[in-house]
């Protein structure tokens, strides 16, 4: 078969020069020779991708029905999985720790990247220090960060405690206290995180047309009218994407968790993913896993799905 | 905040020269504040175990002192973590460029039925959290008997969803002229591809290696799932088991975290403008 579409390729198929040949068709012949070098092309990839995507979806439903420990295959168990949910409080505390961490992180790290980006855009000297400044914490990894920032938030020896002291406050326990550790990792992640917020905004502001904002400044408008009335509208689709982009990394926060609170103090900072982790590869309830990563999937989808609906019908993300 | 000034005190060029924009108060102490984490870092990682266990700590090293280094590269596996990473994250990144960027070039150029589809498909994945696909990916890597093998770390990565997309968005916007004359000329696809869009290709495909570079070397999920024994992690899930042991060895875990966070750095800085440049055209595109 493929010796044959070696053949058909090798056929001065190009000789027909004409405009739509390489767009529409064309012979037939030329046709199946476009087709072959099409999948040959682009197969190895989308095999690779969709194999590792939706093969490993499936099979993690039907071990979700199943009392799975990872090594052997389990027994059926029907929904019982999704039903002893409702009653499980850590699958609670995590859902409760991760809409908290949404809540935080996504207006932050809007609201900041945005206000940086407004800042970068007329030319400025240094622009191209300050824009690496911006995203070393985003291209460092989470892992090393999660470590040196348990060492400088740490309770007894860390430099901010020091720091603290040494201005005459008191010491704060951070990671180490439950009431304080959720909010101080999600400060963390936005630090960790926001950089990308502000080259894709900065990217987006440089679209808007010099003429408009001219316009703008010649009727009158102050800088704030121009903030909300142009600025804003005009990224409005970037910070839609923004939104969603900073969702879905918040349903992921795992990384700096497993260098810094392990989920730690008593769950305190434990997410969905971290207690699916756990659920699969240190409790070895792979089934009961699976249907945590199910429920949060459905989930978020459905999370997705409503607040691109609202958000787009009241004009509500910025 | 911007387009309040009249453009004519822009043009007051030399006024605005000497004196610097309001701007950098605010921008000044924001930008210190991302980086001088990793100075502190840098530094408790010249400073002694002593030295860190006192308190408050010195915040600027009294001087500089390599045990901390020594002990990281004599005493632990971190050396083994390192070349496993480099490992694995070059044959990642050689694998994405060259599937990544034919498949790009498919969808963009070439007309083949379940194109549209296909695209479309790969895209979606990405809204697939790695948390569902994570147990069975375990799992089929089990069957093969790869678990606790370099090979695991880097088949899940040999192809990305985003990749794809990045080179499918690029050579949307490639002008077709001149595969159109290699194509007369009598160039196979696989010869125009390979002898005349490529080399052209250049700087997509190294705004590709670059994100790809960075995101296989951070990557720390899938190395912690998938090796089961030290000498096999990578430098990223390496870190993670300093994390309770060595509480008192802040100046080694911190040498460890420098080393790891060097070459990102390097590469970072190497091809900024054009990680910068594929980061803001995907979202566009």
């Amino acid at each position: 078969m493929s010796a044959v579409v070696t053949k058909k390729q090798g056929r001065p198929a190009a000789a027909r020069p004409g405009r739509g040949g390489s767009r529409r068709g064309g012979p037939p012949r030329r046709r199946a020779a476009e087709q072959a070098a099409g999948w040959s092309f682009a197969g190895p990839s989308t095999l690779l991708v969709l194999g590792f995507s939706l093969l490993p979806m499936g099979w993690a439903f039907r071990l979700s029905l199943t009392d799975s420990d990872l090594v052997t295959e389990g027994q059926s168990v029907g929904l019982d999985n999704y039903r002893a949910l409702a009653d499980d409080p850590v699958f609670w505390k995590s859902i409760r720790n991760t809409l908290e961490l949404i809540a935080l992180y996504i207006p932050i790290s809007l609201a900041l990247g945005l206000a940086v980006a407004l800042l970068l855009n007329k030319p400025i000297k240094g622009i191209g220090f300050y824009r690496a400044c911006f995203l070393v914490p985003f291209v460092a990894s989470a892992a090393a960060e999660g470590l040196l920032m348990a060492f400088v938030f740490d309770k007894d020896f860390g430099v901010v405690n020091g720091l603290l002291t040494r201005t005459g406050l008191p010491a704060q326990g951070f990671l180490d206290d439950p009431s304080q550790a959720m909010l101080v990792i999600s400060g963390i992640f936005i630090w960790t995180q926001f950089g990308f917020n502000v080259v894709i905004y900065l990217a987006a502001l440089q679209e808007i047309p010099k003429e408009v904002m001219e316009a703008a400044s010649i009727d009158g408008a102050g800088p704030w009218r121009t903030f909300r009335h142009i600025v804003v509208p005009s990224v409005r689709p970037i910070s839609m994407f923004l939104a969603v982009w900073g969702l879905i990394d918040c349903l992921q926060f795992f990384d700096l968790l497993m260098t810094s609170t392990k989920g730690g103090p008593v769950n305190s900072t434990i997410t969905i993913v971290y207690y699916v982790w756990q659920l699969a590869f240190e409790y070895f309830t792979a089934g009961y896993g699976a249907a945590v990563a199910y429920a949060l999937f459905a989930g978020s989808l459905a999370a997705i799905v409503i607040g691109l609906v609202f958000g787009r019908r009241k004009g509500f993300l910025l | 905040m911007t387009g309040g000034r009249p453009a004519a005190a822009q043009a007051a060029g030399r006024r605005s020269r000497r004196l610097p924009s309001p701007r950098h108060l605010a921008l000044l102490p924001l930008s210190l504040l991302m980086v001088v984490p990793f100075v502190y870092m840098l530094g408790a990682s010249v400073m002694t175990r002593a030295q860190l266990n006192r308190f408050p700590p010195p915040i600027l090293p009294p001087g500089v002192d390599l045990t901390g280094y020594r002990e990281l590269l004599s005493d632990s596996e971190f050396p083994r973590w390192f070349l496993n990473s480099v490992i694995v994250a070059g044959a990642i990144v050689v694998s994405q460029v060259i599937l990544c960027s034919m498949a790009g070039y498919a969808f963009a150029r070439l007309r083949f039925v379940g194109r549209r589809v296909a695209l479309v498909l790969v895209i979606a994945t990405t809204l697939i959290p790695f948390q569902l696909t994570v147990i069975p990916t375990f799992l089929i890597f089990h069957k093969l008997h790869m678990i606790n093998t370099l090979g695991a770390l880097i088949a899940p990565q040999l192809a990305s969803a985003l990749g794809v997309y990045l080179m499918t968005s690029f050579f949307q916007n490639f002008p077709p002229e001149l595969e159109e004359a290699a194509r007369m000329d009598g160039c196979s696809r696989w010869g125009v591809f390979f002898r005349v869009v490529l080399p052209v290709a250049r700087p997509a495909l190294a705004a590709l290696a670059v994100i790809t570079f960075i995101y296989a070397w951070n990557d720390l999920f899938w190395p912690m799932v998938a090796i089961t024994s030290k000498e096999n992690l990578t430098v990223q899930a390496g870190l993670t088991t300093f994390q309770g042991q060595h509480r008192a060895d802040w100046p080694q875990i911190m040498a460890g975290t420098v080393l790891t966070t060097v070459p990102v750095l390097i590469v970072f800085l190497i091809g900024q403008r054009r990680f910068v440049q594929a980061l803001a055209g995907a979202v566009k595109g």
